[in-house]
């Protein structure tokens, strides 16, 4: 099919197969969680059932994008039924055909089942983990087969970018962005609209609009998720940023290691060229435009706007100074508009609402939904979209259904190596973009990684510098040597070798770190620390003034005397005889903790 | 000023070749597409050696230091040789959180080798790699490209033997 003009586009969407057109739709999950376990087989599986018992007329397989559960993965969702099977084994398949396809009897057995509660969750709308979220820019994943450009269609796929072209003049498209509040996702919030009306702005022929898909954060995984789910919305928004500032040309900037959505947008490139969809003359009109895939190649640093630029240019990703901002000089000199994926994929959505739907959603300055990355000790780690301005609590345990043990939760940490710790004291506070500044800690790109007692927060802000010290480019003095002697002294300290007057140099340090670095990287590069200090001063205390107690030890009211931990012990440091309880001689024990994963009645008492 | 000599005799004839022609495919200003040819180049090579980057920098017009400047810049691109298996352990903090760094103890004990250097028998390549995105598995790791999710330190046991025991048949 070929699109020369609006009403192509919609006779088209009148072919295209809709969901309503088959009896049953079957959607199993392409994400890279459930695919590394087994998704793929699963489909080859369901396919090679159906076709043996002749199904295939009354029903289609779709294969999406991720459907956000991953914890819960591999997962297989029927529609119109609104069923959710979760955690899917390779053998369970002929059960779903011949017992739910065939006989319309679900599968009880592989329901989703809520924490605490002894009945399984019928209806996939039921589930907690689905009611607070509110899906805008992972609206199609896990919607549609995102590698056919029909599917995209038949859910007003290149709707936007149509109405765009015909109604709208690129200063009217920036006004709307604008109105809408969108900011970008990727971690500063800086409004969009605005950074495409100062892009538009500069004089000059020669302008590019870039997608920024570098998702180097460590925990964070929406924008991987989103263009291996939804690669056409990316493509479309950024016809229709390239359309607002005037540029022809558009560049996907994506880390290498990122094989699937690659693949994904490469194939999305073609179809679109193919459905004249993409190149010259747009629904007959005389905008053009084409995108280029640039690949990173391992460097966090490049998700800073310049050094991205730089690296695109075939360079080291050495950030520059600003101004001049990319919007005035950025990709080979010529004015330039980085955006993230996030940001991208919701444009789409607000041309089509408008920008009052959009900006009645959130708080009073962050507008829209955030996505967010749930990770570590939760019991539904995944992808959720809420709203601006829910709270925390509402996330980890309305959604994520709490610690996985029912432990207590000790900290979130936010916004990876850039952010902080929210503590359990803030758990109401709404989130957005100020608030999170307020706190210390920052937006980021999302990622939430969830902490209890075990976790060592002087170990976890260690880790996260080290992560940034290793990343750091070396251009600026601050940030390279300033990074290395924090990490040294944080070392020195968890070794049980540090001072109490450490503490203060550290502090010191941070903050000139962050007031001298040259970008984004440096500047934010201490959070981690400087906001566990803050909070868990306590646990640098115990470090500092070496009270720490850094062996195992063995809770004697709890212990059984089944000797399992003196087996394992590699230094043989526990002693005590069958059926009595034993005891762990301090002086040896080297602190591997083999002993607390052996015992099977939890009478190990960690560090 | 002595310009290095380029000795390409290392370096096999017809993957050069095959290098030659991706570089001569390229449109626009080549500079500009060295991180995609030294993509290229380590797809074909599986690591980048000296002579191999003095011959790109040769090939793209440019200087040698400007070559191994970026190869250095970025830790996707490897100057050592490699394994036939590579082991990347997930750092990310998802999987720090959850204990990848005895993941990665077990997995340096049982190839007996450091980290990004080859092992004694040239199977295997152990790297701590940055987030791979899949959070959900945590702690995870990757043999090549099979994904191992919830990965126990005493199921590194198993999986090392399972490559070593592919080995062992094929030979």
């Amino acid at each position: 099919m070929k699109v020369n003009n609006y009403n192509d586009l919609k006779e088209w969407k009148k072919v295209c197969p809709q969901k309503k057109d088959y009896k049953i739709n079957v959607l199993v999950c392409n994400g890279t969680s459930c695919m590394s376990s087994d998704g793929e087989m699963l489909v080859k599986l369901l396919e090679k059932e159906m076709s043996n018992r002749n199904l295939k007329a009354d029903i289609r397989i779709i294969r999406t994008g991720c459907f956000g559960f991953c914890g819960q993965g591999p997962i297989i969702k029927i529609e119109p039924d609104d069923i959710t099977y979760v955690q899917v084994k390779v053998e369970d398949i002929s059960e779903i055909v011949e017992s739910h396809l065939i006989n319309k009897i679900v599968v009880s057995r592989l329901l989703y089942q809520e924490p605490n509660q002894t009945e399984m969750i019928e209806k996939s709308s039921g589930m907690n983990f689905y009611k607070k979220q509110m899906r805008i820019a992972l609206r199609n994943c896990g919607e549609i087969d995102p590698e056919n450009i029909e599917d995209y269609i038949a859910n007003n796929g290149y709707f936007a970018l149509a109405k765009v072209l015909q109604e709208y003049t690129p200063d009217q498209v920036i006004k709307i962005v604008k109105d809408s509040g969108l900011r970008g996702r990727g971690g500063g919030g800086f409004p969009t609209g605005l950074k495409w009306e100062l892009t538009r702005k500069v004089p000059g022929k020669e302008k590019y609009i870039v997608c920024n898909a570098d998702e180097g954060d460590p925990g964070a995984f929406m924008d991987r998720s989103i263009l291996e789910g939804d690669p056409f919305s990316i493509l479309e928004a950024m016809m229709i940023a390239g359309y607002a500032i005037g540029a022809s040309q558009g560049l996907i900037y994506i880390r290498a290691e990122y094989v699937v959505a690659t693949e994904r947008l490469y194939k999305a490139i073609n179809c679109a060229k193919e459905a004249g969809l993409l190149g010259n003359n747009i629904f007959g009109t005389d905008f053009s435009f084409d995108i280029e895939i640039k690949f990173g190649a391992g460097a966090f640093v490049c998700g800073e706007e310049t050094a991205l630029i730089k690296s695109m240019e075939g360079f080291r990703g050495e950030p520059n100074r600003k101004p001049p901002f990319p919007s005035v000089s950025g990709f080979r000199g010529k004015p330039t508009s980085v955006n993230n994926v996030e940001t991208f994929v919701n444009i789409p959505a607000i041309i089509l609402n408008g920008s009052k739907w959009f900006s009645s959603i959130g708080t009073e300055k962050s507008k829209g939904t955030k996505v967010f990355a749930l990770a570590g000790q939760i019991r539904n780690n995944g992808l959720v979209e809420v709203p601006m301005g829910t709270t925390f609590k509402e996330i980890i345990y309305d959604i994520g259904g709490g610690h996985p043990l029912g432990k207590d939760i000790k900290a979130i940490q936010i916004g990876g190596p850039s952010g902080g710790v929210i503590t359990k004291e803030y758990f109401d506070t709404k989130i957005d973009y100020e608030s999170l500044l307020g706190m210390g800690a920052m937006m980021g790109s999302g990622g939430m990684i969830i902490m209890d007692e075990d976790n060592d927060m002087v170990k976890i802000a260690k880790f996260y510098l080290e992560f940034t010290q290793d990343e750091s480019c070396g251009k600026c003095t601050p940030c390279r040597i300033g990074t290395k002697r924090m990490y040294e002294i944080l070392e020195r300290l968890v070794n049980m070798q540090g001072k109490p007057e450490d503490l203060e140099k550290l502090r010191t340090l941070g903050e000139n770190i962050k007031n001298t670095s040259l970008c984004g990287l440096g500047q934010t590069a201490p959070n981690p620390v400087l906001s566990t200090m803050k909070y868990f001063i306590e646990e640098y205390e115990a470090y500092a003034y070496r009270t720490k107690k850094t062996t195992y030890s063995i809770d004697p009211k709890l212990c059984i005397g089944c000797t399992k931990c003196a087996r394992n012990c590699p230094v043989s440091c526990i002693e005590g005889s069958v059926k009595e309880p034993h005891y762990i001689d301090e002086t040896l024990c080297i602190a591997c903790g083999t002993c607390y994963d052996a015992c099977p009645v939890n009478a190990i008492i960690k560090p | 000023m002595r310009e290095s000599i380029l000795d390409t005799s290392t370096l096999d004839k017809e993957l050069l070749k095959k290098l030659d022609d991706f570089i001569d495919s390229l449109e626009g200003k080549k500079q500009e597409h060295l991180i995609l040819v030294l993509h290229k180049a380590q797809d074909l090579f599986s690591y980048l050696p000296q002579n191999l980057q003095l011959y790109i920098a040769r090939k793209l017009d440019l200087s040698a230091a400007r070559v191994n400047g970026v190869v250095t810049f970025y830790s996707y691109f490897n100057e050592l040789p490699v394994g036939k298996y590579i082991i990347s352990v997930c750092m990310g903090t998802a999987c720090f959180v959850k204990g990848a760094d005895k993941v990665l103890q077990r997995v340096l004990e049982l190839t007996g080798t450091n980290k990004n250097e080859i092992s004694a028998d040239g199977l295997f390549t152990v790297k701590d790699v940055r987030c791979i995105g899949a959070c959900g598995l945590a702690p995870v790791m990757t043999v090549n490209d099979k994904v191992y999710g919830k990965v126990k330190p005493s199921d590194v046991d198993d999986i090392i033997r399972h490559y070593r025991s592919i080995e062992n048949e094929s030979k």
